[in-house]
């Protein structure tokens, strides 16, 4: 396996930011996923929730709510805007002003023709879809009170609506309340607090569950407007409510972390009669729940904590498989380290600014696994804040460590970078070419002369890069044949020798271009998963790519076709505790002094393949590294396999090969970023 | 509506073995508005017992199962008939507000638990029972199925579900439902462990009366509902989490309003099922919860707790009614005898000494004596109480109260007076260094002149306390101090002993026996006897007063036999013994006393003269305290109660079975001679007196193995005659002086 210096650096202070609403796609099987930060990020959920965009965020976004209409995706927030993303170039599209103040909920109906507003001023405003825009329709009766929650009846005639210590329901057609159900306040102290409605669900059979922050969890019938039962989930707040297709299972987020879920059953065996009963009760997380979503084979929730947690059904799971796992995905889906690997400097791009960090050194040499002592002491060089509201989607540092671009949705920016010793300065590049307004990804040739940014319908643009004149090469375009491709690309990997370019899309296709005809080379066959790293390798030139089902594929550009060692994995198929790694694979490199390498990574392991060792069969041990170390030198080749697993790291963010054979593993550990939430709240614990 | 207690409410007789599964004896408890009175039924040994509820009395004790009953169920048909089921493989019907038996059903097998649903046809279904081999299909005397197999012997995890649908049952880590009509068996399992180290393992079930709803305890004391069991896959549970150790009985109550559940923790707890969140708690009721069960109308709910107590609790939370059994658990303490309330005083819970009635057969009251909060967790070294000693006239109690090993000692000696104003011993000297090491021995001066302590302990040294006046301390209450503190070559002392008039201490060390005025606190004379360490050490009285018993045992005999017990009573002044029973029960006999009887008996068979005064009673290792009674004794009490003999052998109590079947060995015995002059000497004594020194009055008893008899028996005589001279000599030395 070798043996590296590794820089194990934990000064990246990454912080995800809480997560506010969720919303379900379930023809495309897709998860909205809205921060607090304002971004909204897109799962799949048939491709392991795989992160396939990320529309980030601005200041003061404050979005609130999100709700799909077909395959549009819309979001309210505090700002009292409603705004409409385009998914495919990751971008806001449009916004528009309801003035009704600040908006905290939006929902659609299942038709799809209409969208409701809560606003803070007490209406519900109804706009109607149109192609391309949305339209103010109408006001339904105002009230005193604010609109929390929004709940459309199936058939979209009536419309209930989530209030302080009250729920009404409207009809849509005549726009009047039809009811106003009371909502009692809590018990003791909180009597003289208003009872927020935090989470409203009409179901198509006329009842009515409600989720409000005394705790309870309440089955109204519509018909005649009472209660029907009230369940005490929580001390704290219910925060959210979703309801499964079938409506036979209703899921609730509280404050204390948990999701409760409740089932329609008959209480007499197979009798018709059917009532909501409390069943389980999932813990995955230590804050509030702000969001959570009943998907039927599964329970999505997510919070003040950051994490986006799957936890399946597995009663409604046929067969074993990887959505049997829990998943809780923390960190984004793609890098955001980027590595200048000749100067030894790592870029971290976080929301508003930028850090550039010069690695510290060591002459030491020690035993495996000892700290090695620290010659020169990593060094902060540069914190660059942005301009105007925008967060940074993407950056990147050229190998050579000169150049340093990062793009928001609105600018794109390439500065130059001046290091003598211990004086440090940047100087911005005016005059970049006019097409260069935004990017999705950036990225740089291994000799830092030219400049690849990943623009609007899966272009690429080269600019070349001088000391003194930046020039616009051409923009590469994928074949636009029968279908024009319009998906933004997320991956982008040129070659060591600086002849090849690869980019990947969300649609998940695979172009590799010719960089000194400047043109389409070939396609790589479309995989039905996403990809989540890649890699050209810098000798044979062949392409590695990693899929988010954890498949691994390794592609010749010379002679378009995978090769012999891709096809014989296809054959033999990985290990299935290799297929059951529950993270993708964010990033994969290689080692030049061992060209055999492949060297990858995800959250909780790196791992380095050998392409020259036998791959592992289902029966042998694929976590060997401890087993091997306890052989003798002679058994080891007869257990050694292809993949060489390494977990001594925490939480991992990216890993990169240096040129100096030195090894950067950035770390961010989840305790420390639990450490940053705000205190959760208080309960009683055994025995405290 | 079913509760188990853990038997052992005074059992006069002798009976057969039971089985393995520590006595699983249910007590029902059942509600019946005609005669506006409430009865709780439960089993208790081989009786069932019926209870006032409200005055807490034994209200009929039905007689006739030769074994351990394991079951008691009402009788669907007629609320005025209860069955009951036992070891003994019957199940009996009885009317059990007059005591009559009904009706015997025979079965070939030990039953081990007894399940009653309204709907199926007037007979109660028996479960399969769970046995070595599999239960037969036909078995005579009645047609019966198994319905499962392989179901755990614990009463607590089988239950009938919502109107005798179906039946469910776990074991270990499966929850089996049968369903009767569609004759279909569900399958639940659990992983044994999760991540989080819980402990998934089944303890009980009990089913919702209304709802189809089952619900489980487990291992780590959490509770599941479950619901939509007639599903292979999408079944649902809802987890509960209160109790910190395993949840051993549940029960709803009749509506389905509550779900009761109690467990080690003796926390009664009440789920509200409509709130889940909701539960009332009813701590502190005793030993851990055993068993719930509630009226059939919800008014009372009862708890069964492990130290063989009763609670009956009103609906509203309140405890109504307690019925205490002679508490089970560890016994350090001998047996002593109180001799103001005529209780035998033990340890009783946790930190306590019981004073047990054994004329009324019930507690009399319990005395707290470690006077702390006793936590009710495995593996916590609390405070209990070791030694307990009542001076002559029962007006000081001693007690010894220890907490850890022997590197962390901690121990407390405890004087106790009594208090004629409140009638109750109060704390009257806490002693918390009153020796080096670990009490061995305790004995008060019988001498009516002073009050006086002698504590014998393993730091080498024996130490006399005496009561401090009243004019020394002015107004406070006279206390305890220290007066002398003796040793012997640095030996141990093991075992110390007052003569009858408190002029001589005995204190034996190891092998030797020293005798001590009491005057001068100078060593008289020493006794040695060679074959090993003393264990007990005692003075004869009245007119053996003379002799000194000591009890040398070949330790290495002792320790290792497990065959019966035997019996022996001797006379000091015989070496051969004057009683003998074989195999009294199994296991060893732990501890034995004699207690006074209320009013003499006046049997004529010399045999059992030695009962005519006092009774043996004896502590097993199962703590069950046992009697010998006389033939006549058991025609009398027979004979006070009305009893409708079904057969004959009902009518025979176990102890005439076993007397006639260890006639045959009794015959030999026979042979030996009893002695029984001494009682024309003691009648002479005023009758207060006697009945206080009765129970260390006349006989020496020793408990002991056949194969050590022998050697035994001969150092006695050997040691007897030489101690008697050595005696005699001592006597005379003393009358010189």
């Amino acid at each position: 396996m070798g043996e590296f210096k590794v820089h194990r650096v934990r000064f990246f202070d990454y912080m995800p930011s809480a997560i506010r609403a969720l919303a379900f796609q379930p023809q495309r099987e897709k998860i909205a996923v809205a921060r607090t930060s304002g971004s909204v990020e897109i799962f799949n959920c048939a491709d392991r929730f795989f992160q396939e965009k990320i529309i980030p965020g601005r200041e003061q976004a404050a979005t609130e709510a999100l709700a799909w209409v077909g395959d549009r995706l819309f979001s309210a927030g505090l700002n009292g805007v409603i705004s409409e993303y385009d998914l495919e170039n990751q971008k806001v599209k449009y916004t528009i002003d309801a003035f009704g103040g600040p908006m905290w909920t939006i929902a659609s109906n299942q038709q799809g023709t209409h969208l409701a507003v809560g606003c803070e001023d007490g209406t519900v405003k109804l706009f109607e879809v149109c192609e391309g825009k949305i339209q103010f329709e109408k006001n339904l009766a105002k009230q005193k009170g604010r609109i929390l929650s929004l709940s459309w009846h199936p058939s979209g005639s009536r419309i209930v609506a989530g209030m302080m210590d009250m729920i009404r329901v409207f009809n849509t057609e005549t726009g009047q309340s039809v009811h106003r159900l009371l909502v009692e306040r809590g018990i003791g102290a909180s009597r003289s607090v208003e009872c927020v409605v935090w989470g409203v669900v009409y179901l198509s059979d006329g009842t009515i569950i409600s989720g409000d922050s005394s705790g309870k969890v309440k089955i109204w019938d519509d018909l005649t407007g009472t209660l029907i039962k009230s369940h005490q989930v929580t001390k704290w707040d219910v925060l959210a409510l979703s309801v499964s297709q079938d409506e036979t299972s209703v899921v609730a987020g509280t404050s204390e972390g948990t999701v409760v879920q409740f089932q329609f059953l008959s209480v007499v065996l197979g009798q018709e009669d059917k009532e909501w009963v409390q069943t389980r009760i999932f813990k995955n997380h230590t804050h509030d729940v702000r969001a959570v979503l009943e998907l039927g084979t599964a329970v999505v929730s997510g919070g003040m904590d950051t994490q986006f947690v799957v936890r399946p059904l597995l009663d409604k799971i046929e067969e074993r498989g990887p959505e049997c796992v829990l998943r809780k995905i923390q960190f984004p889906h793609r890098s955001l380290v980027s590595c200048a690997k000749k100067a030894g400097l790592l870029l971290f791009q976080y929301p508003g600014h930028l850090e550039l960090w010069r690695l510290g050194e060591s002459d030491g040499h020690g035993a495996s696994g000892s700290v090695l002592p620290v010659k020169r002491k990593p060094e902060k060089l540069l914190h660059l804040k942005i301009k105007g509201e925008e967060h940074i989607c993407c950056s990147a540092v050229s190998p050579c460590g000169e150049w340093i671009a990062y793009s928001t949705v609105a600018s794109f920016r390439l500065y130059r970078l001046h290091c003598d010793n211990n004086n440090v300065s940047i100087t911005k590049v005016s005059k970049l070419p006019k097409v260069l307004s935004s990017a999705n990804q950036i990225c740089f040739s291994s000799d830092s002369s030219k400049l690849f940014a990943a623009s609007t319908c899966s272009s690429v643009h080269v600019v070349s890069l001088s000391q003194t004149v930046h020039k616009f090469v051409c923009t590469l375009k994928p074949k636009s044949g029968e279908t024009l491709l319009t998906t933004a690309v997320h991956l982008l990997a040129a070659s060591e020798d600086g002849k090849w370019l690869a980019s990947a899309n969300s649609d998940r296709e695979v172009q590799i271009y010719n960089l000194t005809k400047m043109k389409l080379h070939s396609t790589v066959p479309v995989y039905n998963s996403g990809v989540t790293a890649m890699a050209i390798h810098p000798t044979t030139n062949n392409l590695f790519m990693v899929h988010a089902d954890q498949q691994v594929f390794e592609y010749s550009i010379e002679e378009k076709k995978y090769t012999d060692w891709s096809r014989q994995v296809q054959r033999n198929g990985l290990h299935y505790l290799w297929l059951a790694r529950d993270t993708p694979v964010t990033n994969v490199t290689f080692n030049p002094k061992n060209p055999t390498h492949i060297i990858l990574h995800d959250a909780y392991m790196f791992c380095i393949i050998d392409q020259t060792l036998p791959l592992p069969d289902s029966s042998s041990q694929f976590y060997n590294q401890l087993t091997l170390r306890s052989l003798p030198e002679k058994d080891r080749t007869k257990h050694s396999h292809a993949f060489k697993m390494c977990k001594t790291f925490k939480e991992l963010m990216f890993v990169e090969l240096m040129e100096d054979q030195s090894l950067v593993a950035v770390e961010r550990p989840l305790v420390e970023i639990a450490a940053q939430l705000p205190a959760p709240v208080r309960q009683k614990k055994f025995a405290t | 509506m079913v509760l188990h207690s853990i038997g052992g409410f005074l059992v006069h007789k002798m009976r057969d073995p039971v089985l393995d599964n520590t006595a699983w004896l249910k007590t029902y408890y059942y509600y019946y508005c005609y005669f506006l009175c409430r009865f709780l039924i439960c089993g208790s040994g081989d009786s069932v017992k019926v209870f006032s509820t409200s005055t807490e009395e034994c209200v009929h004790v039905l007689e006739g199962h030769t074994d351990q009953v394991t079951g008691v169920a009402l009788n669907p048909a007629n609320h005025l008939q209860v069955y009951s089921c036992s070891a003994d493989g019957t199940v009996r019907l009885w009317d059990f507000i007059d005591g009559i038996l009904i009706k015997t059903f025979i079965f070939g097998y030990p039953i081990l638990s007894l399940y009653v649903s309204e709907k199926h046809a007037g007979n109660f279904q028996l479960l399969a029972l769970h046995l070595p081999k599999v239960p037969d299909q036909e078995v005579e005397a009645k047609d019966m199925f198994a319905v499962l197999c392989d179901i755990s012997p614990n009463p607590g995890s089988t239950a009938f579900g919502q109107g005798g649908e179906y039946i469910a049952s776990a074991l270990g880590l499966r929850l089996n439902v049968y369903f009767f009509r569609k004759q279909k068996t569900y399958r639940f399992s659990l992983k044994a462990t999760d991540k989080k180290g819980a402990k998934n393992a089944f303890t009980c079930v009990a089913c919702h009366p209304k709802d189809d709803c089952i619900a489980t305890g487990h291992e780590d004391g959490k509770i599941r509902l479950w619901r939509n069991f007639n599903q292979k896959k999408e079944y649902t549970y809802s987890t509960q989490h209160w109790h910190h150790n395993a949840v051993s009985s549940l029960c709803f109550t009749p509506e389905g309003m509550h779900l009761l559940s109690g467990g080690v923790e003796s926390v009664l707890v009440q789920w509200h099922c409509e709130e889940v969140n909701k539960k009332d708690f009813l701590p502190r009721l005793g030993g851990a919860i055993s068993h719930i069960a509630v009226s059939s109308d919800g008014q009372m709910y009862c708890t069964s707790h492990s130290d063989n107590k009763i609670n009956i609790i009103h609906c509203s939370f309140k405890l109504s009614a307690v019925i205490q059994g002679l508490v089970k658990g560890n016994i350090w303490t001998d047996l002593v005898i109180d001799s103001r309330t005529k209780a035998l005083v033990m340890n009783g819970r946790p930190g306590h000494l019981q004073f047990y009635s054994l004329q009324q057969d019930k507690q009399l009251y319990s005395l707290d004596i470690v006077q702390q909060e006793y936590i009710y967790e495995e593996g916590l070294d609390q405070f209990e109480v070791m030694k307990a000693v009542f001076d002559v006239r029962g007006n000081w109690l001693a007690t010894v109260e220890e907490r850890g090993r022997d590197s962390d000692l901690e121990f407390a000696l405890k004087l106790w007076g009594f208090n004629e104003s409140a009638q109750s011993l109060e704390l009257n000297t806490t002693i918390t260094a009153a020796h080096q090491d670990r009490i061995t021995s305790m004995c008060f001066s019988p001498s009516t002149e002073t009050t006086m302590l002698v504590t014998a302990a393993k730091d080498g040294q024996f130490k006399v306390w005496l009561l401090g006046t009243d004019s020394e301390t002015q107004k406070e209450q006279a206390s305890w101090s220290c007066d002398f503190v003796g040793s012997y070559h640095g030996l141990q002392p093991t075992n110390c002993c007052f003569s009858s008039d408190g002029s001589l201490l005995a204190v034996s060390f190891e092998e030797v026996v020293t005798v001590w005025s009491s005057d001068t606190w100078g060593l008289l004379t020493t006794l040695c006897q060679p074959p090993g360490p003393i264990r007990e050490l005692c003075f004869g009285r009245l007119s053996c007063s003379k002799y000194l018993a000591c009890l040398h045992l070949a330790v290495t005999c002792f320790l290792f036999d497990k065959l019966l017990e035997h019996v022996f009573v001797f006379r000091p002044s015989e070496p051969r013994p004057l009683f003998t029973q074989k195999a009294v029960c199994e296991g060893k006999v732990q501890r034995c006393v004699f207690a006074p009887r209320a009013e003499p008996l006046d049997s004529c068979d010399e045999r059992f003269q030695w009962l005519n005064r006092s009774r043996l009673y004896y502590l097993t290792e199962k703590m069950e305290l046992l009697s010998f009674s006389t033939q006549t004794e058991d025609e009398r009490i027979l004979k006070s109660r009305k009893q409708l003999l079904v057969d004959d052998s009902v009518a025979v109590t176990p102890f005439y079975l076993l007397l006639g079947k260890h006639r045959r060995q009794q015959e030999e015995e026979d042979k030996l001679n009893f002695m029984t002059n001494q009682v024309s000497e003691r009648t002479q004594h005023p009758q207060a007196s006697v009945a206080v020194k009765e129970h260390v009055l006349f006989f020496f008893f020793l408990l002991l193995k056949i194969i050590v008899l022998k050697i035994v028996l001969f150092s006695f005589i050997q040691y007897g005659t030489s101690l008697e001279e050595e005696w005699r000599d001592t006597q005379s030395k003393l009358l010189e002086v």
